[in-house]
Formats: structure tokens, sequence, C-alpha cells
């Protein structure tokens, strides 16, 4: 029972299918939907790492590392975007972005 | 050699379930608390494949630094999160139907894909022998993908002065330390010598200045 490229890119697969289907379910809370991009980005670092283990080849790593930063990133602007919203509205319900519009 | 089977099921399997939790969980602290919990076994199998250095890293961003940030934020906003999660069962069907389309894709992608006999000469900057996970990642990220480096600390700079510019505000109501103000002060703006003439006492037009 060896465990193979093909089971990490199943758990990767399922993970990312998680996160689009928390996009889908939470659609009225934003910090859930946060969450799921975060959940998505790491079925992306699980591929990306397991190719490069697999194949090895250390690019993989370097661009799950990439990907870190651009997630880290991601997460602090989105919550202080989300700080700033809730300061306007008093609520983070999605649904209501669109009457900000100038 | 069972060991590895075991915890690659034991690590993906609370890795799904806590991702499950983390869209479905009713309180959004529970969910932060979820999401640590997949990031900690996303770390454990990075640890099985060889990927050391990326598995603590992820601890230390993720769990130190992400997760924590979500948390803040969530017992910070008094949102009444009951309201929001209206609309959950509407959407369920729907929502399974697309990641059920979703999973079945990415499964027909899985199952009909192999990879090149001659795979090895493609092989940018194979994984050296006899060094370890962090001095091979510094060996190639140092060299040849220093651009990208920098790149990714520009990014982290941008995104930490967008938060700061974001959330910084000024209240017009709260008194704030004018160091300029301070500085400028001299001796000649700030004390006023007098000469008072002595056994008369407080006269009614001295008073109304020392009031003041």
């Amino acid at each position: 029972m060896t465990i193979g490229l093909g089971h990490y890119l199943a758990v990767g697969a399922t993970l990312f299918t998680l996160g689009i289907l928390g996009i889908f379910l939470n659609r009225k809370n934003v910090i859930i939907i946060l969450m799921s991009i975060e959940l998505i980005l790491l079925a992306v670092n699980i591929n990306l790492v397991a190719f490069s283990a697999f194949l090895n080849d250390i690019v993989g790593q370097i661009f799950a590392l990439l990907v870190l930063t651009v997630a880290a990133a991601e997460a602090a602007i989105g919550l202080a975007v989300l700080v700033v919203y809730f300061r306007n509205r008093g609520s983070i319900a999605v649904e209501d972005i669109n009457l900000m519009k100038g | 050699m069972i060991f590895p089977a075991l915890f690659f099921y034991l690590f993906a399997a609370v890795l799904i379930g806590s991702g499950v939790m983390v869209i479905a969980s009713r309180n959004p602290v529970h969910s932060v608390l979820f999401l640590i919990l997949a990031f900690v076994n996303a770390s454990g199998l990075f640890v099985l494949l060889g990927a050391e250095f990326l598995a603590m890293i992820l601890i230390v961003v993720y769990v130190g630094a992400v997760a924590v940030l979500f948390l803040f934020v969530i017992m910070m906003l008094d949102v009444d999160f009951a309201e929001l999660r209206e609309g959950f069962l509407e959407y369920l069907p729907f929502g399974l139907l697309i990641g059920g389309i979703f999973l079945a894709e990415l499964i027909a992608v899985a199952l009909g894909w192999a990879i090149s006999p001659n795979i090895s000469s493609a092989v940018g900057s194979p994984i050296p022998a006899n060094v370890s996970n962090t001095e091979a990642i510094g060996l190639v990220l140092y060299t040849k993908y220093i651009h990208y480096f920098q790149i990714a600390g520009m990014v982290l700079l941008v995104a930490m002065i967008g938060a700061i510019v974001l959330t910084l505000r000024h209240k017009v109501n709260v008194k704030r330390q004018n160091i300029a103000a301070q500085n400028a002060r001299k001796k000649a703006t700030a004390m006023d010598v007098r000469k008072v003439a002595s056994g008369q006492g407080l006269r009614d037009s001295d008073a109304a200045e020392w009031v003041q």
C-alpha cells in the first residue's frame, strides 16, 4: 500500500471543491467566503508540493511559497476591507455591497 | 512500512473533515478553529511529502498570522451571525450540484492523465541529494528565483500599507499630542513675568487676566 501522486491530488481536488462549495453555500457571510478562499489556496499548495516531491523538482515548493505569500496578503487586505465596510454599514452582508457604489 | 500510508490517511481524513466543518459550522469562531486544524493537518501532509520547510512556514504564517487575524476580526466586529446564515439551506441543492459537477470533472482529469516517461529531462531544478529541504529551497530561491522572492516582498509591503491606509482613521474628538506645536513653544511665548506692587493685594484688573 504505497501512497502515490494520485492520492495527494485527490486530497487537493476534494479540498478545492470544498472551498468552491463554501463560497456557494455561505453567500451572505464574507468571513466564511474569505476562509473558503484560504482553503482553495491550500489545495493549490498541496498540488504544487505533491508534484514537486514526486517529480523531484524543487520549483514546485518555491511556487508554493509564493502562493503562501499572496494568500497572506489577500487575507490582510480582505479583512481590512471587511472592517471598513462594517464601519460604514454596520453589517457584513455580501448582497448589500452593491448599495455602496457611488 | 505501513506507517506513512497510515499517517497519510489520518492527515487526509482530518483535513477533509475539518474543511467540511469550516464551511458548515454554525459559529464562525468554530470555523476559524477548524481552519487551523486543516492547516496543521496539511502541514503534516507536507512533512510526509518531504517539504519540511513549507510545513513549518504553513504553521507559522497560517496558524500564527492569518487564522489569528480572522479570529481577531470576528471577535472585534459585532455581527449577528445567525442572520447571515439564512439561506444556507436554500443554496444547498444548487451548491451541491455545482460541487458535484466540479469534483467529477477533477476526477475525470485525474483518471485520464499520465506522467510523460521522459519527464526527468524537463525538470528545471532537481532536488539535490544529501542536502536538507530548507537548504535546497534556499539554494534555488536566492539565485534563480531571486526576482520572484523580491516581488513577493513587494506584495507583502503593498498589502501592509494598504491594510493600514484602509483601516486608519482620525477621530475628531480625540486629543492628540502635537509635537510640532510643543517644539515651537519658546520661553517668550510660554511665560509672562509681571511686576506686582507689594502691599496692595490682588487688584480686579490683574484678576481678569489671571483667570484666563
